[in-house]
């Protein structure tokens, strides 16, 4: 066999270069998005800017509105709802922690430790979505209501006096009062909190943890050096998806609360749909939005994960 | 309703002492064991507590109440069950709720597939764009989104009542078909779609026959989530709804102030149910292709 | 023999993904009928060749032609070429018998049911027609996948490494099915692998491709006995590569210097004419004797080397010798275990072989080019530029 002028290290032919060929545009992906894109900056991004305005707007319904660019009206707004705002952000924050404090543990249980009964498991956890919200929390009416006997159980057991001493009650009931609200706003967002976590849990390798156990880790140090860091996606996701809806919930607060319970949503609310004064509804609630992008960004960053969608 | 809780507690105490019970004879030590089961322990507990309000609303579905309210127990009745329509004005916020549930969803479900297929399985620019407006509606709390639609409308001098109410809906439950259905396309192997081209199959029949009905149960699990979103919501519709277009969730709302019949157990009963069931009958189906 | 208007022709195929090039200028024939393989390490581009004949990639430059028909621009499901991929990718909510029939069910063919019976008799799996994919094992999903390929009879049949995933065992087994199966029903088959073992049993002409270039083209035989790179000398099986220089040239042998030996080597056995070769042999063509005691031997007349053995490995059916020459290199050599007694390291040897199996490259090729092994490899050891 002769190997040298076969082979196929020799040019093509001497000279000529192959062109290359005109690369096809696609335009199919635009195509898809233009619908759902438009609906969306159309019915949500103009609202915001919408919003943005109205917030600088001076009048009234009668007189109309015009763009004034009133930066007081925000001072003024936040000023005088100070109370309600942080009282939403405290409201929120002690719900989104005992919401992790109680879904960490059903997450755990879930991913580890019950095997075939996973899928059943997880269906019980959506299983309170069933029943449409309302219904729900006003079922909390009936379970803390005075007659009932989870208020005589708290009393005879000394927790009435506890939860007075942190102010989390008023007197001897549990209804109406700020234990009843975020009780009940721990209970709604519970399954937002509980899924996420599960999903990063289920995720971890367990070969992970024999690993760590191998090495003499005991139980509770291989938890806090391998489980917890690896859950941390999921504890993120979860509380973004617990805090962020219930800092501007205030169902739970009009059901369960009383008047000095109420939350910024109410007073927006409010403001908007009875008090008609639309600059500072519309001042409070873009304040509302603002402050949540900003601690969301400041605490993903922190938490070092991006994947949010 | 003292019943309730003592008959939860006593379950509570016979599942986990007869575990421990087990354990100990097992020869693995009672105490021990709950020690190292205290996980599931605590696990069982968020259980019942997250499920003790669907318990009542069943469990009040069949009480005749004293007064307005339905708080206290009184009697068992049927009542409720045997006249679901008779608190007024209920069946006809129900019904609309219900129409404007399947509206959105539908609408919403299109919508959010056609994104979810253009995210998933093209490249272009914009991505990241693209990806964060998906996800601002889904970051953003109600009240907010509720009151610049409602600030939108007024000053465009759109009306609002159901048509207000559709558009919020489809808007706010988009994302979430997108998500899902993203997460489910995601999981397909691209291969496929690429063995279907080599196997003669133009696009339009690839699609047809291999995408759509493998992606199906994500678009199905997309529309599912936007039809309970859509009829669960309250705060955003409230905002841009009218004293001609009460939703259900509102009727609920105003019963709260004005008196809670018993019918809205009863409904909040057969949700229940009918969840339940699809749910089931989901797993089984699903189930049963393995096979 | 069968005519030409079924021949598979790529022209100047070039593929680039930005700044990379995965398949170089690629200038291939595969004759219509044959077992072709295209062989090659990881990232050589030879997947990347065979997904731009399926018309799943599109080629940067080239063309792509069968018989006479240019079908660089035609779209995979006009393309008269079915694949069978890598991971089978069958389709998991069709049962077996839809999978195999899909092709067919597209194209509108007459006579559906009898072909589909057909083929899974082809690949005895039509006692499972009814099942999922997702039943059946690894080497079950093969044989589908290979079955919903040939029902539909194309031009060409791609093989993108089918036999990856399976076991050893199978995988024999598979490699003599596949012969038999492209024998029987006479389509071009074109098997991607990076298994030169493989590409040897089965194919009939092989392509060795390495970093989007065919190093070269021919039959196992030739491109195992007369390799004309460094790496096919090393890809395919194993070379002992030393350094030499042609002192006088003839027309038809060279006479060469190693290590201070001198061997010869026919010209036509020489890719390069210029006077550094690298001097190779494969390891079993190595005669391997122990030294006679009074230390003159015939070496001189053999024409061989002579080094120490350090190493010895008993394999069973052969034993694997290093010897180590002077110069400090290490050759191997493999000797069958017929019976002639094993030697020891410590043990001076004298190696020879005959000089039609020895070949000469160019010496400015990397002698460790496509040698699988990164360490302790004796052809690597000692062969230092």
């Amino acid at each position: 066999m002769t190997v040298t002028d076969q082979s196929p290290l020799a040019p093509v032919s001497a000279g000529t270069a192959v062109a290359d060929r005109p690369a096809r545009r696609r335009l199919t992906p635009y195509v898809l998005l233009l619908p759902g894109v438009a609906w969306l900056a159309i019915f949500f991004v103009v609202p915001m800017l919408f919003l943005a305005s109205q917030s600088l707007q001076q009048g009234t319904l009668e007189t109309g509105y015009s763009l004034t660019w009133h930066v007081a009206t925000y001072a003024d707004a936040l000023s005088t709802f100070s109370s309600q705002f942080l009282r939403s952000f405290m409201y929120a924050g002690i719900a989104t922690v005992l919401a992790l404090l109680i879904g960490y543990p059903l997450a755990y249980t879930i991913a580890f430790k019950v095997g075939r009964w996973k899928n059943l498991l997880l269906v019980l956890v959506i299983a309170p979505f069933f029943t449409s919200f309302l219904i729900r929390t006003l079922a909390w009416q009936t379970i803390l209501s005075g007659q009932g006997p989870v208020v005589a159980f708290f009393q005879k057991s000394g927790l009435m006096a506890l939860l007075r001493a942190v102010h989390l009650v008023n007197s001897d009931q549990l209804l109406s009062t700020p234990f009843a609200v975020i009780m009940g706003l721990t209970y709604n967002f519970l399954p937002f909190m509980t899924l996420p976590l599960y999903a990063s849990l289920e995720r971890i390798d367990l070969r992970l943890l024999e690993a760590g156990s191998d090495l003499y880790a005991k139980p509770f140090t291989a938890f806090r050096k391998v489980t917890w860091p690896l859950s941390l996606p999921g504890v993120v996701a979860g509380t973004l998806l617990t805090f962020i809806p219930a800092a501007g919930d205030y169902i739970n607060s009009k059901l369960l609360g009383n008047p000095n319970t109420t939350m910024i949503g109410q007073v927006i609310d409010g403001q908007f749909l009875r008090v008609l004064d639309y600059p500072t509804a519309a001042a409070l609630s873009f304040s509302l939005m603002v402050t949540i992008v900003v601690l969301v960004v400041v605490y993903v960053r922190r938490a070092g994960t991006e994947e949010l969608v | 309703m003292s019943v309730l809780i003592w008959g939860i507690v006593v379950i509570d105490l016979l599942l986990v002492g007869g575990l421990a019970l087990r354990a100990q004879l097992v020869g693995r030590g009672g105490v021990r064991w709950l020690r190292e089961h205290v996980v599931i322990v605590a696990a069982l507990l968020a259980f019942e507590y997250m499920l003790l309000p669907n318990v009542v609303v069943i469990l009040f579905s069949f009480n005749k109440p004293n007064g307005r309210f339905n708080y206290t127990w009184n009697r068992f009745s049927l009542d409720a069950w045997l006249h679901p329509c008779n608190a007024a004005g209920m069946c006809d916020s129900l019904g609309l709720s219900l129409r404007i549930g399947l509206a959105a969803t539908v609408a919403a479900t299109i919508l959010g597939t056609l994104i979810a297929f253009a995210l998933g399985r093209h490249r272009f620019r914009g991505r990241s764009a693209t990806n964060l407006l998906i996800f601002m509606p889904m970051a953003t709390p109600e009240v907010v989104m509720g009151s610049s639609l409602l600030t939108l409308f007024l000053n465009l001098r759109i009306p609002l009542g159901q048509t207000a109410i559709l558009i919020a809906h489809i808007m706010f439950c988009l994302s979430f078909v997108v998500v899902t259905v993203k997460a489910r396309i995601a999981g397909m192997d691209p291969r496929l779609e690429q063995a279907a081209a080599d196997l003669y199959a133009n696009e339009t029949q690839t699609f047809l026959r291999i995408t759509l009905p493998l992606v199906a149960p994500g678009i199905a699990a997309g529309a599912l989530l936007a039809f309970s979103l859509s009829f669960d919501d309250y705060i955003i519709t409230n905002f841009n709804a009218t004293t001609q277009s009460i939703t259900f969730p509102m009727y609920i709302w105003g019963a709260a102030q004005r008196g809670t019949p018993v019918q809205i157990n009863v409904i909040g009963t057969l949700m229940f149910l009918v969840a339940l069931a699809a749910v089931v009958i989901g797993q089984s189906v699903g189930t049963r292709r393995k096979a | 023999m069968a005519g030409h208007e079924g021949d598979l022709r790529l022209s100047g195929l070039t593929k680039r993904f930005g700044s990379f090039t995965a398949v170089d200028n690629l200038d291939l024939v595969i004759p219509e009928g044959s077992f072709f393989a295209l062989l090659g390490p990881s990232g050589c581009g030879k997947t990347t060749t065979l997904r731009m004949v399926a018309g799943l990639e599109e080629p940067t430059a080239g063309t792509i032609s069968i018989g006479t028909e240019d079908i660089t621009d035609t779209k995979p499901y006009r393309r008269p070429v079915n694949t069978v991929f890598q991971n089978y990718a069958l389709f998991p909510h069709l049962d077996i018998w839809e999978n195999v029939a899909f092709g067919l069910r597209r194209r509108a063919v007459p006579d559906l049911k009898t072909k589909v019976g057909e083929a899974l008799e082809l690949v005895e799996l039509a006692h499972l027609a009814k099942r999922r994919p997702s039943q059946l094992s690894g080497g079950q999903q093969q044989r589908v996948a290979l079955a919903r390929a040939i029902v539909n009879r194309p031009m060409v049949l791609l093989l993108d490494e089918p036999l990856g995933a399976l076991d050893l065992k199978l995988r024999r087994q598979m490699q003599i099915e596949l012969k038999r199966i492209q024998t029987e029903v006479g389509l071009t088959f074109v098997h991607v692998t990076h298994d030169q073992e493989e590409a040897m049993t089965m194919a009939d002409t092989i392509a060795v491709m390495n970093d989007g270039r065919i190093e070269q083209l021919g039959g196992p035989t030739d491109l195992y006995e007369s390799p004309v790179s460094t790496f096919v000398a090393n890809f395919l099986g194993q070379s002992n590569l030393v350094r030499a220089r042609v002192t006088s040239r003839a027309a038809d042998v060279l006479d060469v210097e190693v290590e201070g030996h001198s061997l010869t080597l026919p010209a036509a056995r020489c890719v390069t004419t210029s006077e550094d070769i690298w001097f190779g042999v494969r390891p079993e063509k190595l005669s391997v004797s122990p030294v006679a005691a009074d230390c003159s031997s015939n070496l001189a007349a053999a024409r061989g080397l002579r080094g120490v053995i350090t190493d010895t490995s008993f394999i069973g059916i052969s034993t694997q010798y290093v010897v180590r020459l002077p110069s400090g290199q290490d050759l191997m050599a493999v000797r069958q275990n017929d019976g002639a007694g094993i030697l020891r390291p410590g043990e001076t040897v004298d190696l020879t072989w005959e000089p039609r199996f020895a070949f000469g490259l160019d010496a400015s090729q990397d002698a460790h080019a496509g040698s699988q092994v990164e360490d302790g490899d004796p052809v690597g050891a000692g062969a230092r530029g």
